[in-house]
């Protein structure tokens, strides 16, 4: 203890104050304060831009999640839309088979009327025609039948048997 | 950095060579095998020597020569305070052989001690008796002025301080140019931020720690630049000296108690949460405790680098004392691995320093929130 | 009393190397232990040894 004492020196205490105080005062005006401030300040930026990173990837994220929505939600329209085209063009034609279907019906019922006027036309000249043949036949016949007497006597006989008979 | 780390380790690697050249330049002085001297006169000498070079001087020496009557260096101013100021350079003593004159009044240097004794005009010490009343014991005393020379440690603290004034205001100045360290910033920035994030926010707090860094922080490469300046051959002993490692401790002292929040006091007068006869008891030994953290402080960092210089010398020493070249060696190699040791306390006792001191103001900028 | 101040230094030595040894020695097993906490440890290891060291080194200068 006392060598400790001894050792003990006011002056260089004196002097050891001074100077660590003063270089106490001059460090933390020129060299503290910028030093922790610029460290504080990059370390504020790196995590400020470790912050805005997250963010964009986030924003990134839920941008690609809407995209994918959008991409998906115009699969979909496309999708529906060919549906409804194809519906739209399957009715048509549909429709399409369906009028044609009925003209050709109309067409065919027309021509068919057609036909059988023209057949009804053709039979009844036909029958026309017959008959005045037939007639001719028969008068021709009955010239012949008619060309003597006994023919005719005979006839008249038989004629007026039936007409007797009735 | 890496020229610096490599600077620093080159530094640190031929430090012992230095210093070993260095005092066998000194060698007559000092240990010398001289063939006249008994191993009980070496002993004493080496003990000199050793002593020697661990006390503060007030001339800068670098080698010596006793026989040759020869002394390289350079003096430094003497400051005295005796009744008025007596200002002369350290050269007017002439190593203690001389009596200096200054306004009317004698002094001389004692070259055993390095402290400056008021004499008469030939060169006699003059004493002053004081009897103990109770006693009746005489005890005689001699006269000294009060010293306030610029001795070796305070042109040495002086230069630090430039020192490190220029090199942070340098590293300061770095930032200005862009926000990446460059330069020197780059070795002292991971110190900055390790002081920041290991030493002061785990040990005051998150909020609080901002108004110590500054102390913190400059304590810190103080009291390591200053150790390291200790390896250095020229033998300076800054920190290894109780009035230097006195003045730190008082410093963190005052401004734990000067920052320290109601809850500091509270836990040393009126400790919360034991019974009142316990808080009467804990109060003297809280008091104790007030006192005894800074002398821990101070006589750990005086005692830790004085007891580094004590053991380097004496292995130094020792290389001059045995005759054996095996033996010299053999202390040389001892020597060398010291030093590296050394160097590792040097930065060991600067962090343990700062680290306490965090630790203390801690304590006192604490803000609890429930009674325990 | 030059002796028995040497004694008394001795046996502080004595303690506060044990003391050290010790904490260094359970700081290596809790580092063994605890790798993951090395760093805190080793904090801890060095605040205990230098109080001990400072009460060794006060006691060394009463002696």
């Amino acid at each position: 203890m006392e060598s400790l004492l001894g050792e003990f020196s006011v002056g260089l205490a004196f002097w050891q104050a001074m100077l660590f105080l003063g270089l106490l005062l001059l460090l933390r005006k020129f060299a503290w304060k910028p030093i922790l401030n610029s460290v504080n300040e990059r370390e504020a930026k790196i995590s400020e831009s470790l912050e805005l990173a997250e963010k964009t990837r986030a924003e990134m994220e839920t941008m690609k999640a809407q995209n994918e929505n959008l991409l998906k939600e115009a699969r979909a329209e496309r999708d529906a839309m060919i549906k409804d085209t194809k519906e739209t063009v399957n009715t048509m034609i549909e429709d399409a088979k369906g009028k044609a279907r009925v003209e050709a019906d109309k067409v065919q019922s027309l021509a068919r009327d057609a036909f059988t006027a023209e057949k009804v036309a053709a039979i009844a000249e036909l029958k026309t025609q017959v008959a005045s043949i037939s007639i001719e036949i028969a008068e021709k016949v009955l010239r012949g039948e008619l060309a003597s007497q006994d023919k005719q006597t005979t006839l008249a006989n038989k004629l007026v048997e039936d007409i007797n008979m009735n | 950095m890496y020229r610096l780390l490599r600077f620093i380790l080159v530094v640190a690697l031929l430090s012992p060579v230095l210093t070993s050249s260095v005092f066998a330049n000194a060698e007559p002085h000092h240990g010398a095998p001289n063939k006249e001297l008994t191993p009980e006169e070496k002993r004493e000498k080496n003990t000199e020597f050793v002593k020697h070079h661990t006390h503060d001087s007030h001339s800068f020496g670098i080698v010596s020569s006793e026989e040759g009557g020869w002394h390289l260096g350079f003096p430094l101013p003497v400051i005295l305070w005796d009744g008025g100021l007596h200002v002369f350079m350290s050269s007017a003593f002439e190593h203690g052989e001389k009596v200096v004159e200054s306004n009317g009044n004698y002094y001389k240097l004692d070259t055993h001690d390095g402290k400056i004794y008021k004499t008469d005009e030939h060169g006699t010490v003059m004493t002053k008796s004081t009897v103990d009343e109770k006693t009746d014991e005489e005890t005689i005393s001699k006269l000294k002025p009060i010293d306030f020379s610029i001795t070796k440690n305070v042109f040495t603290t002086m230069l630090m301080c430039l020192f490190l004034f220029f090199l942070f205001r340098s590293v300061a100045k770095s930032y200005k140019s862009g926000l990446a360290p460059t330069g020197a910033a780059k070795f002292i920035e991971p110190i900055v931020i390790f002081i920041r994030d290991e030493i002061a926010i785990p040990n005051i707090g998150e909020k609080a720690h901002k108004k110590y860094m500054v102390y913190l922080l400059t304590v810190f490469f103080f009291i390591w630049f200053l150790n390291l300046m200790g390896m250095t051959p020229l033998g300076i002993n800054v920190t290894g000296n109780i009035a230097v490692t006195f003045v730190l401790a008082m410093f963190t002292f005052f401004i734990t108690q000067f920052t320290a929040k109601k809850d500091y006091w509270m836990h040393i007068f009126w400790m919360p949460g034991v019974p009142v006869p316990m808080k009467i008891m804990l109060i003297p030994i809280e008091l104790i405790g007030l006192v005894v953290k800074p002398f821990a402080l101070m006589i750990r960092l005086y005692a830790n680098m004085l007891a580094g210089h004590i053991v380097l010398g004496a292995l130094i020493a020792a290389v001059y004392f045995f005759d054996a070249y095996f033996a010299k060696a053999a202390f040389l190699g001892l020597t060398f691995f010291m030093n590296i040791i050394e160097l590792l306390v040097a930065a060991l006792q600067a962090y343990i320093f700062t680290m306490l001191t965090a630790l203390y103001f801690g304590s006192a900028a604490a803000v609890h929130e429930e009674a325990h | 009393m030059m002796d028995v101040s040497m004694i008394g230094a001795g046996l502080i030595v004595i303690g506060v190397g044990i003391g050290i040894g010790r904490i260094g020695g359970s700081a290596m097993e809790a580092i063994a232990r605890q790798p993951e906490a090395t760093n805190k440890i080793q904090t801890a290891m060095l605040i205990a040894a230098a109080l001990i060291e400072g009460i060794g080194f006060a006691a060394l200068f009463a002696a």
